[in-house]
């Protein structure tokens, strides 16, 4: 564990899992997006190593979510390079299937299926896309369940959860696919605050094993736990990317001075 | 003070008790007082409930002697044909049953020759027997499909004949019940099916195929059954080889299906609509294909809730089938139609129509009842 404390006496710093000696699992190069004439992703540029936890930040609008999404395609890009686990992005479908194998997405809205069981939600991937049998599937589903710490609402319907249990399941149907590397977009911000730190606990754990996590949110307490890297987006651009002491304690431009003095002020 | 936190709290379940006993006002809550805030609220709603009262009971006193009291059950049959005097006594006072007594077999089974009338007849049970087995969830599976298959082989076998010592009975001569039962079941059966790939389609990312849907559905809805089945028994031939004959039967149902197929896919698409983005984007994140993504998400989600208008739907066509008149179909209001012109019968109308009615009736309120079961059920996962 790192020793540096953190200056407002929070949690101490995870120590990085980054691994210098792997190829980087997802680079982004000179990623460019357009929706219509609104040009909402420019020149892109971000590597992630294996292991590696980097949180990106931005006001609203800025393209968070955009870029993020582009890492399992749910939004494509189009112009530059994006390499996923060693494929590129392109619009062929197989590769497209291969890294969504491998790449877990958790939303703000949580997404789970309403019309099936929480063990249902956990185990129909496993099963269709991983060609698990049903019974080892149940079994890895009530596994990651109870690492979130919930295996004993498996048989109950999503509608029938709060809304951190509903978070946290949708965190362990992603773990079930024992995926490489985990997003999250927003992952607390449709939670009322008491059910914040349940779920931020749930990625705590998930960072601690070595997860490759890119995470989208403003709770700067996790960042500075958790983050190997924290990324400052506007208005597309990547505009400030370094350790979180460094970007939060020491901003170099106006528009992260700006924004962090926002966020302060929300809190 | 151990006491007084005793004392206070000792007496509750006594007090309980004793609060269960009180009855509220018999005026409050009951039948009374629903019909005191409901019927008699006021003198004017006083005043329309007993007039409304009034007249519900003139009516079904009226109904009761003409359906039951003055009615006539049968007739007696003469070698010249129905003795219809009685009947004709009556002057509009009684419902001469007499005329669906003796005509009963007709409508059901149309002119199929009368001593085989128990092949339909096993027909009719068959089609409800297999409503009854694909409406019970526990046979939702892949064998159900089988089931279908099986069932629908041997009602052809049966109403066609022509092998296992079965007399060979050519389709102009089928008709009544079983043909709107034929009609409905594979119009639906058939419909459903591609209305979902329809509404699919409209969706799709492939511009031919969305083309391709849209002008389908456009098409097949500007127009009005009748001219459809118009279409396939008069124009339908003319582009057909020499020679080479489609039976009627078969191009009236290949309109229905065509017709159905195309509202019931607005029906789904709906549905596809009403639900949340988020839904298509998890499934896609956990890298489902998209076959997997429609048939265990999308579709379950959609269909359930659409049920309503489905069954709408549905309903409609079950009575649409009877339009198959007009291009010589005996179906079950034709073959009602065609029970009175026999000069002895003719002017009971009303008692046909009653019971033709009843049937249909029958037939949709087993649908509706159905569907709001099956509503309430697979729709449990949406209380908390
Ligand atoms: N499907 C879309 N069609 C058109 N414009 C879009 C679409 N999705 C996003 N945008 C626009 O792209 C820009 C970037 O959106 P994005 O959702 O990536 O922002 P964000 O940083 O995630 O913001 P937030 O913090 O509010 O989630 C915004 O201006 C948004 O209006
Ligand atoms: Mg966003």
């Amino acid at each position: 564990m790192s020793t540096t404390m953190d200056p407002a006496g929070a949690a101490p710093h995870l120590a990085s899992a980054a691994r210098t000696d792997a190829p980087p699992a997802i680079v982004l190069d000179k990623v460019n997006k357009w929706y219509g004439s609104m040009h909402v992703l420019r020149d892109v540029t971000l590597s992630v190593a294996t292991g590696e936890r980097v949180v990106v930040c931005g006001p609203s609008g800025s393209g968070k979510s955009t870029m993020i999404r582009c890492i399992n395609r749910l939004e494509q890009h189009q112009e530059g390079r994006i390499i996923v686990d060693n494929m590129e992005l392109t619009d062929d479908t197989r590769s497209l299937d291969a890294i969504r194998r491998e790449v877990g997405m958790v939303f703000q809205s949580f997404n789970l299926f309403p019309h099936l069981t929480i063990l249902e939600n956990c185990t129909l991937a496993p099963i269709w896309v991983r060609h698990m049998p049903k019974k080892e599937a149940d079994e890895l589903a009530m596994h990651y369940l109870s690492r979130v710490k919930i295996p004993e609402q498996a048989n109950k319907y999503p509608g029938q959860l709060s809304g951190g249990q509903q978070q946290r399941v949708a965190i362990a149907r992603a773990l079930c696919m024992k995926p490489k590397i985990m997003l999250f977009d927003e992952p607390t911000s449709a939670l009322d605050p008491e059910m914040i730190k349940e779920v931020l606990d749930t990625m705590v754990g998930l960072a601690e094993d070595g997860m490759t996590m890119v995470c989208v949110t403003h709770e700067m307490g996790f960042a500075r736990q958790v983050a190997d890297r924290v990324v400052f987006m506007d208005r597309g651009e990547i505009v400030e990317s370094g350790v979180p002491e460094q970007l939060f304690n020491d901003p170099k431009t106006d528009r992260l001075k700006t924004f962090l003095s926002q966020i302060l002020r929300g809190h | 003070m151990a006491e007084i936190t005793a004392e206070a709290t000792a007496p509750r379940p006594a007090q309980d008790a004793e609060l269960g006993h009180r009855r509220p006002p018999l005026l409050a809550v009951g039948p009374l007082a629903w019909a005191k805030a409901n019927l008699f609220s006021s003198w004017i709603s006083t005043a329309v409930t007993l007039a409304l009262g009034y007249l519900l009971v003139r009516w079904t006193m009226g109904f009761i002697d003409w359906a039951f009291i003055n009615a006539i059950w049968s007739v007696p049959v003469t070698p010249q044909g129905a003795q219809t005097q009685a009947c004709r006594a009556l002057g509009g006072t009684g419902a001469c049953w007499a005329v669906v007594t003796e005509k009963h077999r007709f409508i059901l089974f149309g002119t199929y020759p009368y001593e085989e009338h128990w092949r339909p007849a096993i027909c009719v049970l068959l089609f409800i027997g297999l409503y009854i087995v694909s409406a019970m969830r526990r046979f939702w599976r892949p064998a159900l499909a089988l089931i279908w298959l099986a069932t629908l082989a041997v009602i052809g076998v049966l109403m066609w004949g022509g092998m296992l010592g079965l007399s060979y009975v050519p389709q102009e001569r089928w008709g009544g019940l079983v043909i709107t039962l034929i009609l409905a079941t594979f119009g639906i059966a058939l419909a459903f099916p591609l209305s979902i790939l329809v509404a699919l389609g409209r969706r799709s990312s492939m511009p031919a195929i969305k083309t391709l849907c849209v002008l389908y559905v456009e098409l097949i809805r500007g127009v009005p059954l009748i001219s459809l089945l118009f279409m396939a028994s008069v124009m339908f031939p003319l582009f057909l080889p020499e020679g080479m004959n489609i039976d009627k039967l078969l191009r009236a149902q290949i309109a229905i299906i065509l017709f159905a197929a195309a509202y019931l896919a607005e029906v789904v698409r709906a549905g596809l609509q009403a639900l949340p983005r988020g839904q298509y984007e998890a499934a896609d994140a956990l890298g489902l294909t998209y076959w997997q993504k429609t048939g265990f998400i999308i579709l379950p989600q959609a269909l359930r809730l659409v049920i309503p208008p489905l069954v709408n739907t549905f309903i409609g066509f079950f009575k649409d089938t009877s339009l198959v008149l007009i291009i010589g179909i005996f179906d079950l209001l034709t073959a009602g139609k065609t029970a009175i012109v026999e000069p002895a019968w003719q002017g009971f109308g009303i008692e046909i129509y009653v019971t033709v009615g009843l049937i249909y009736f029958v037939f949709c309120f087993a649908m509706s009842r159905y569907s709001q079961g099956l509503e309430a059920e697979l729709n449990r996962h949406r209380v908390r």
